[in-house]
């Protein structure tokens, strides 16, 4: 029921974007666009706090798990003091920095191993390997070589995005449509050129759901980075949350949990967003198809 | 470009062929070692291996002038797009040899194989960027292009928002953009309207005749093979065989209704179900 509902208001965001209602005024269609996106979302919102207090409503583990009429309010207060901002400030900017480093990593390695065969059977299958390594893993490494740094985390982080984001690059130059290499080939696209007017941009849907992937395991590792890596003076999401959880402060671990949801989602509407827009841009999105 | 090698009519010739007096029907052509843009020497081509292998072209050859206007029609399957594919140089014969005299080679495919994320007239530029105009002219002549093939209003669109037959004509664009010596066209108006076509030959007999082009065009209709040849070649079917060759007259009445090619027309179509009957034996 929910996910007729959804699709059907997607239908009619693509019909939008298609301009498939050409005269409305900009302001108009921009507030219908923006609403026809996020109800579904809101409707979702919705029906989680439901069954959340439904379940806080059984008295379940009532020490631990708090309800959304404890929570919000303390959310509502953490978020008049500084330390909060602070905390969201310094993961972000790890975030950033760290998935910086991997997209230069992984698209530069995904670039040469797509381009050098030798390299392609080898080293790709390492790169797919790495993928399935769950970030916790590296993090013994990461501090012996790094110590208790933001440095240890951005080392995890890379190494989660990247792999992914190399991929994406692989799959998509390797899928590149003969077709069209053929049609660069009697152009004369040649070397450097056929890259960059051909190969690159054909892969260009490919990479950014490499990306997309990328940046969930970045943001993974950046979470359990900050769990396990704790350093003096810098308080992260990660840090406040593993306090709370110390000083039994469930409400407000809780309320860090939440936080760490919207910046999950607020992320990965940019990067659903930019895909879906590389996707219409070939007519690859079909009106209506969610 | 028609040579004088006689009239001969061959001996699988379908009745009435000879009541036409203007047609000439020319044999080994190959073979008369005139200065050519392309000949094709014995060309083999065998795709897959072992069991699997398909003869695809048995010993093609062709050669055609320097300006020369040659239509290729045969059956499905017989090898029109695989013979084109190796002039271009996009796959080597099995056996054979393919000589295109240094000219430069430009392949209008049969599916339109334009980039999906640039639009109709940044395809087209593409093909001038690529052989290297330079930034200043490649807007007014990408322009000219599209008009050319009657698209002047559509340079906007990407294409998929294109019609299957405005893809065709935006692919014809982009081959004419590549100002080759050698065109080879490979069913480019299969998609299109009677009238749209009508102009769009119109246009390419202007431009060869601009450019002395050298044209190899792979059509199903023979009366478009009638009507823009200087020669309609004939292909078995699989394996290809070059199994006739049709001189058209020069001069005289040559739209597509005219008597002439009507008449030429229906001498290819039986010359074409008598190919189909003996394969479907
Ligand atoms: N890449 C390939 N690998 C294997 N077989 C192929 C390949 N390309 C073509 N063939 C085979 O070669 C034969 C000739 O194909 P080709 O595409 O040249 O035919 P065609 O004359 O262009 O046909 P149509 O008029 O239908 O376009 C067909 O039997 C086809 O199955
Ligand atoms: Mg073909």
């Amino acid at each position: 029921m929910a996910i007729k509902t959804q699709s059907s208001a997607i239908e009619g965001l693509d019909n939008l974007e298609l301009g498939g209602v050409p005269q409305e005024p900009r302001a108009r269609r921009i507030a219908r666009t923006a609403w026809a996106a996020a109800w579904p979302k809101l409707l979702a919102v919705a029906i989680v706090i439901v069954l959340w207090q439904l379940v806080v409503a059984t008295g379940w583990k009532s020490y631990v798990l708090k309800g959304p009429t404890v929570v919000f309010p303390t959310l509502w207060g953490l978020m008049h003091h500084r330390l909060l901002w602070q905390a969201v400030g310094i993961t972000l900017r790890r975030a950033a920095i760290g998935y910086a480093l991997a997209l230069v990593i992984g698209s530069v390695v995904g670039a040469v191993v797509a381009r050098v065969p030798p390299l392609r059977a080898g080293v790709g299958s390492i790169i797919t390997g790495l993928q399935v390594m769950p970030s916790i893993v590296w993090f013994p490494f990461a501090i012996i070589l790094f110590g208790l740094t933001t440095p240890a985390i951005l080392f995890v982080m890379v190494l989660g995005a990247a792999p992914s984001i190399a991929n994406g690059l692989i799959t998509g130059v390797d899928y590149t449509p003969p077709l069209l290499l053929k049609a660069g080939k009697t152009m004369g696209l040649r070397g450097f050129n056929l890259y960059r007017y051909l190969i690159l941009p054909a892969s260009l849907p490919a990479y950014v759901a490499g990306m997309k992937q990328g940046w969930a395991f970045a943001f993974r590792g950046l979470m359990a980075g900050e769990l396990l890596v704790l350093i003096i003076g810098q308080p992260s999401i990660g840090v406040l949350e593993n306090n709370y959880q110390d000083l039994d402060f469930f409400a407000g671990a809780t309320s860090i949990l939440i936080i760490i949801l919207i910046i999950g989602i607020a992320v990965d509407t940019l990067f659903t967003s930019a895909d879906r827009a590389v996707r219409r841009r070939r007519g690859l999105l079909e009106p209506g198809a969610a | 470009m028609s040579m004088s090698s006689g009239r001969l009519t061959p001996p699988e010739s379908p009745p009435g062929a000879s009541a036409f007096p203007n047609l000439t029907i020319v044999a080994d052509r190959a073979a008369a070692g005139a200065p050519a843009a392309v000949r094709l020497t014995e060309v083999c081509k065998v795709y897959g291996q072992g069991r699997a292998a398909l003869l695809a072209l048995d010993k093609v050859s062709l050669s055609v002038a320097p300006g020369e206007f040659v239509c290729l029609i045969g059956a499905s399957g017989c090898g029109k797009s695989t013979l084109l594919s190796l002039v271009a140089g996009l796959d080597s014969p099995t056996s054979g040899q393919i000589e295109t005299a240094g000219l430069k080679v430009s392949l209008m495919f049969q599916e339109p194989a334009l980039f999906p994320w640039l639009t109709a007239a940044r395809n087209v530029e593409l093909a001038l960027r690529a052989r290297g105009v330079p930034k200043a002219q490649r807007r007014a002549q990408t322009q000219e292009l599209l008009e050319t093939v009657h698209l002047g209003g559509f340079g906007d669109k990407r294409p998929h928002e294109l019609s299957g037959g405005m893809r065709q004509r935006v692919a014809m664009a982009r081959a004419l953009a590549q100002d080759a010596d050698v065109l080879l066209m490979d069913e480019p108006f299969g998609a299109l309207d009677a009238m749209t076509r009508d102009l769009l030959h119109e246009e390419l007999e202007r431009i060869c005749a601009e450019r002395t082009l050298t044209v190899l065009f792979v059509t199903h209709n023979v009366r478009e093979a009638a009507r823009l040849g200087d020669r309609v070649v004939v292909l078995s079917s699989r394996p290809g065989r070059v199994i006739e060759e049709y001189d058209v007259p020069r001069g005289g009445d040559r739209a597509e209704d005219s008597r002439d090619v009507a008449e030429l027309a229906s001498t290819m179509t039986a010359r074409l179900r008598q190919e189909m009957r003996r394969h479907g034996d």
